[in-house]
């Protein structure tokens, strides 16, 4: 079973824009995928589907074998506090909320008791190198330091798919290089990680590109050689 | 295929934090907003809590001095000329079956009573010279702060007891040095001081000498101006009634009976009618609190859109973005609630205490405030709190 299975989905924004317009595609346990493809190709509005953030205008969505067609809005809302961990590219943390606090409000959602959330927080952000930063504030930390605080409240929950929308898009080359880097280690330990970017050298750095352009899937290729963790360890989820 | 995902829940505890945390982050437009609440539940509850003060008062003075005190004065004839209670009107009242005492005081209007007498005459002070009976402070119900009341032998000689008042404006804080005051153009010494007498203010300003010495020294006639009558609690309407047939039997439209407790009584009722106004106010302050609070709740919205999709993407539900802001609208308008319950607290305080009331804040009050803030801010927040939750989770991310 894949994680996310896409079958003929389009999307049309009122208004009448397509923005996808008849996706199909798999995703394993334990990929790597990086979307690429020009401004307004689709891939956001891809990934929106893919994280159940928006239902598709027509086609299948199935989200670790959810049929997302199928859930109500109550139970979507389940499935991504339990599958689903999201990096944005504006990091979206809360002005004035401490670090710590912003990592464990990951788990909130997920009926976890407030000692333990915060206890997992110290951990996730043990992950991402900043434990030493458990009180420090967003204004007080660095664009990549904020992204990678963003990366831990994604993966303190533990979920199998994390969906990264241009991580590195608003930091610099090196910063860029430790949340890849972050996300690769992430991908390693048998999360499946989504990527979108606009940064070829980065994308290519993943074993598998999925190219967008114009809301359809033009290209799809895999690393020769390199096989999906799941399909490493032998056995999927 | 496994079983639908199901939406976390929040425990009580969480659900307040997270509607606090949109509080913390804007100090200064909590606190505005949170002042419109306060000042109209400070208005209200300091309305309510100064009538019930002086309810109480009105209760307390009742109390003490009974509703049974009557008071009979000489009203003016039909042909408009001042008149006189007759001599012998003590005697007749005492003879009706329920009345419990009788006693009189006598004005001496060309009389009048200085420190000393290098005062100059015209420099009265406001204060009024009577002849007091014996009996009077049993009937009137007048204790002394200070030495005592008139007795015989020396109410026959040149002996003074002061209102409260009187004592007051003469300068006199005792009668153990045996003080002397000028009345008329007789030295009288001070022998007791009295304790305010709410029923009857006017003794406060009152310099009382006896029946038989304002005779002596003073040209006094011998007519009582006023007749203080104490009956029988279930007695006093049919008693009124009788008093003016009693006093002159052929003239009973010349006698004025009062009871002192209704005046006492309207008076509170005519100052209350000011608090209705002051009511209406403060309802009008609280719509516009309630306004105020909509108002900083639909801006919390506006700017925390990309907040609210990131909730949503980490699994909240429509209904807990929905909660968020609505426990955030009810902690805004507590807040501005328990703020105006303690100003309108400390309000009724202080005038309670300015006029010498026991302070009251009816339980009713604050308890009536304190829900009709949490009504207010469920009502003010309903509408954000609604569009919050409608917001797609890929709308509110876009965050514009
Ligand atoms: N909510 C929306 N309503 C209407 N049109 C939309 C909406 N969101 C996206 N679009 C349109 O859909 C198309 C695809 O947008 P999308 O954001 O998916 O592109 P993208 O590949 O992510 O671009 P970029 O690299 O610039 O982020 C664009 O033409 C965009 O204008
Ligand atoms: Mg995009």
């Amino acid at each position: 079973m894949n994680v996310v299975e896409l079958t003929d989905v389009t999307k049309t924004y009122p208004g009448g824009v397509r923005a996808v317009r008849g996706v199909s595609l798999d995703i394993g346990y334990g990929e790597a995928v990086a979307v690429v493809g020009r401004s307004g190709s689709g891939k956001s509005s891809l990934l929106n589907l893919i994280g159940t953030l928006d239902r598709p205008s027509s086609g299948q969505v199935r989200i670790g074998g959810h049929d997302v067609a199928a859930l109500s809005d109550r139970q979507l809302s389940g499935l991504r506090a339990a599958t689903i961990g999201f990096v944005f590219q504006q990091f979206h943390l809360t002005p004035g909320v401490a670090v710590r606090a912003a990592v464990a409000d990951g788990l909130l959602y997920s009926s976890v008791a407030a000692r333990e959330r915060l206890r997992r927080a110290d951990t996730a952000l043990e992950r991402v190198g900043l434990g030493h930063r458990l009180h420090h504030r967003p204004h007080e930390l660095s664009g990549g330091e904020r992204q990678r605080v963003a990366i831990a409240r994604a993966l303190i929950g533990d979920p199998p798919l994390l969906l990264a929308d241009e991580p590195t898009g608003n930091l610099d080359s090196a910063s860029g290089e430790t949340v890849l880097g972050l996300l690769t280690e992430l991908n390693a330990a048998g999360t499946t990680v989504v990527v979108i970017t606009h940064d070829r050298e980065l994308a290519a750095r993943l074993p598998r590109r999925v190219e967008v352009a114009d809301g359809l899937i033009v290209r799809d290729e895999r690393e020769p050689g390199v096989v999906p963790f799941a399909a490493r360890i032998g056995a999927a989820r | 295929m496994s079983a639908p995902p199901r939406p976390g829940r929040l425990s009580p505890g969480d659900v307040l934090r997270v509607g606090a945390a949109g509080l913390r982050s804007r100090r200064l437009r909590v606190f505005l907003s949170a002042l419109g609440i306060a000042i109209g539940i400070a208005a209200m509850i300091a309305v309510v809590g100064i009538s019930s003060s002086s309810q109480a008062e009105l209760d307390r003075q009742l109390d003490d001095l009974g509703t049974n005190l009557l008071t009979v004065e000489p009203g003016r004839s039909s042909d408009d000329k001042p008149t006189q209670l007759p001599d012998e009107a003590l005697g007749m009242i005492a003879r009706i079956a329920s009345v419990e005492a009788v006693s009189a005081v006598a004005r001496l209007p060309d009389v009048h009573a200085y420190r000393n007498e290098h005062v100059h005459p015209a420099q009265t002070g406001s204060l009024t010279v009577y002849a007091g009976r014996l009996d009077l402070p049993e009937t009137v119900g007048l204790s002394p702060v200070s030495g005592r009341w008139l007795s015989l032998p020396t109410a026959d000689f040149p002996t003074a007891v002061l209102g409260w008042t009187a004592a007051q404006r003469l300068g006199i804080d005792g009668t153990a040095a045996q003080p002397q005051i000028v009345v008329g153009s007789h030295r009288f010494t001070v022998v007791g001081v009295l304790r305010p007498v709410p029923l009857a203010e006017d003794l406060d300003r009152a310099v009382f000498v006896g029946w038989s010495a304002a005779a002596a020294y003073l040209g006094f006639d011998g007519h009582a101006t006023t007749v203080y009558t104490r009956t029988a609690e279930d007695a006093v309407v049919e008693v009124r009634m009788a008093l003016p047939r009693t006093v002159k039997p052929g003239a009973p439209n010349e006698v004025l009976v009062s009871r002192p407790s209704d005046a006492l009584a309207a008076k509170m009722i005519t100052e209350n009618a000011f608090g209705g106004l002051l009511l209406g106010l403060g309802a009008v302050a609280l719509l516009v609190g309630g306004i105020g609070v909509t108002n900083t709740m639909v801006i919390s919205v506006l700017e925390r859109r990309s907040e609210i999709g990131l909730r949503r993407a980490l699994g909240a539900t429509r209904g807990q973005i929905l909660l968020q802001f609505l426990v955030e609208s009810l902690l805004l308008s507590a807040l501005g609630g328990l703020g105006g319950l303690l100003i309108g607290v400390v309000v009724t305080g202080g005038y309670a205490a300015t006029q010498d009331w026991p302070a009251v804040v009816p339980l009713w009050a604050t308890v009536g405030g304190f829900t009709a803030t949490l009504l207010i801010g469920a009502v003010a927040g309903l509408y954000p709190a609604v569009r919050a939750a409608r917001l797609t989770p890929t709308e509110a991310l876009a965050g514009i």
